[in-house]
């Protein structure tokens, strides 16, 4: 791909005897939502912590505008653009809700501090809904509001590519009507995204193009509709008689 | 950020109450001052612990090994160079030694640095006893004409360097970072903060003090031999009276110094052989009854009593 942001070669992750990720090859252009999908154990979150720097990989690049980022620490990752949410909610527990946002911007691809990082951190609160919240303990939150936190501290570095990790997961189904219109307002501000997710609405409704893992290795790329009717990625959700 | 009146008004607070105590040795210069010299040391000591391992939580018993460096810096020193020389060389010395003990040790977490920190003392101390042993010297003499009162001022400016200092850097993009590493690691790196580095430079803080400390403190024991400077129970009570007072609060550790100088002060008069078993008591009631210290306690009546007012 000629504009690719993000591009995996050949990226591959052993843990001992066990092959976690297998030769993963895709790219990501800029302003395009990539779901990264497939059963469970497939290696999805394990290919997205290669990306963040989460885990060193065992062979292969990943690359950011050309220039290889795997085998640099989380932190460098981070500085360069790249940003992500975890599976499991991850806040910082000593800290408001403003402040949370604020850990974000500080330190990460774009840096701001004091006022600025204060404004900065009130703006993206009120984008994800949670306007005039940020004096609030995290005790106090609900969720989906700590979904909302993690991913404004997530937002708070300006970041060229951000990394969902089930970020709709364990949502009711009013908080995910409410949590794909805003990945969808995210997209529309022509971020580039890449996200793992297992709810099929939300990646017809929010995803360019579709990665599907099976197993370590990926087995269909292609448009949403595309890859859900393709034939191998029936069978690897569902078994070889509803091929 | 800028000064707002409140910091203003805390700043002017912090001056003046340190004012009033340089005036001790004035009212007395025997058994208070000895006194305050102890809470002094002791305030210094556990207040650059606390900036450390306050936020990240990382206990370190690596007090007595940085004490006793600066110790023996002005035993060797006393005679080439000028005291305020020393102690700047302790400080020196200690923020290096403290950098390349992080090197090694920040990246093991909970109960291996613990036990590497207390360690440390001890080898440097049988480092030592081992060169004395081969140049046949047994300890080393400080003599100067630098009284009780001259101690006392001296770690009284280095206590409010101390308590500057942390001011600073709790306003710092440091003493945030630290405060994300102490909350979850993985956060911080991922929010682009170098936790290794961040938690170097803000260890050396505490290395660099407690070296100070040693120096200034050396010619008060004029005498000065490995089992006294290395004491491994300095570090012990430097833990405890943070904890005590809480170690989320700058001003925390000076609410756990005071009352347990005293307490230790009146054990060691009366019953001084039981000094030990009085520590270890004290360390027992604050893991059971007061874990975050005196400052989680008032935190946690004032909460109470809001809570109370908007019901």
């Amino acid at each position: 791909m000629a504009n690719a942001v993000l591009s995996l070669r050949g990226v591959t992750k052993r843990f001992g005897g066990l092959v976690a990720v297998n030769g993963m090859d895709f790219d990501v252009a800029e302003h395009e939502v990539v779901g990264l999908i497939g059963p469970n154990g497939s290696g999805k979150s394990t290919t997205l912590n290669l990306v963040s720097g989460a885990l060193p990989l065992s062979s292969g690049t990943v690359s950011l505008w050309g220039s290889a980022i795997s085998g640099l620490p989380a932190q460098t990752i981070n500085r360069k653009g790249v940003s992500r949410t975890f599976q499991l909610v991850r806040l910082l527990p000593s800290m408001n809700v403003r402040e949370n946002v604020v850990a974000g911007a500080v330190f990460g691809h774009h840096r701001r501090w004091g006022h600025d990082a204060h404004n900065h951190a009130e703006g993206l609160l009120e984008k994800v809904g949670l306007g005039g919240k940020g004096d609030m303990s995290l005790a106090q939150l609900t969720y989906i509001d700590t979904k909302r936190v993690e991913l404004a501290r997530t937002l708070a570095s300006d970041p060229k590519v951000l990394l969902l990790d089930e970020w709709l997961a364990g949502l009711n189904p009013t908080e995910l009507q409410i949590g794909i219109t805003l990945i969808k307002s995210l997209r529309d501000e022509g971020r580039t995204i890449i996200l793992v997710e297992h709810v099929m609405d939300a990646i017809r409704s929010l995803c360019d193009r579709c990665v599907v893992m099976a197993a370590g290795t990926k087995i269909a790329e292609g448009t949403p509709s595309q890859v859900l009717s393709d034939k191998d990625v029936i069978r690897a959700y569902l078994g070889d008689d509803d091929a | 950020m800028s000064v707002t009146k409140t910091d203003m008004r805390n700043i002017f607070l912090a001056a003046a109450a340190f004012a009033i105590c340089a005036l001790l040795p004035f009212g007395d210069d025997g058994y208070w001052l000895g006194l305050g010299v102890t809470v002094a040391m002791f305030t210094t000591l556990a207040t650059s612990w606390a900036l450390f391992s306050g936020p990240t939580h990382y206990i370190s018993l690596a007090t007595a090994a940085f004490f006793g460096v600066g110790t023996y810096v002005t035993a060797l020193g006393i005679e080439i160079l000028p005291f305020w020389a020393l102690v700047g060389l302790a400080g020196l010395i200690g923020a290096v030694l403290a950098a390349l003990v992080g090197l090694a040790t920040l990246r093991l977490s909970g109960v291996y640095f613990v036990i590497f920190t207390l360690g440390l003392a001890e080898l440097v101390r049988q480092v030592i006893t081992w060169v004395q042993n081969n140049t046949g010297q047994k300890g080393l003499y400080v003599l100067t004409d630098l009284d009780e009162a001259g101690i006392y001022w001296w770690l009284l400016g280095l206590a409010a360097a101390v308590f500057l200092a942390g001011w600073l850097i709790g306003r710092s993009r440091l003493g945030f970072a630290l405060r994300i590493i102490g909350d979850d690691e993985t956060v911080a790196a991922h929010s682009g903060i170098n936790t290794a580095r961040a938690k170097v430079l803000l260890f050396m803080v505490p290395g660099a003090v407690a070296a100070m400390t040693g120096a200034i403190l050396a010619p008060r024991y004029v005498y000065i031999e490995p089992s006294l400077a290395f004491a491994p129970i300095l570090s012990f009570q430097v833990v405890i009276m943070a904890l005590l007072g809480g170690a989320s609060r700058l001003w925390g550790p000076l609410l756990g110094v005071i009352p347990f100088t005293f307490l230790i002060e009146a054990v060691s008069s009366n019953f001084s052989n039981q000094t030990t078993l009085v520590i270890g008591i004290a360390f027992l009631v604050i893991v059971y009854f007061i874990p975050n210290g005196f400052v989680g306690l008032l935190d946690k009546i004032l909460s109470r009593i809001k809570a109370r007012e908007g019901a």
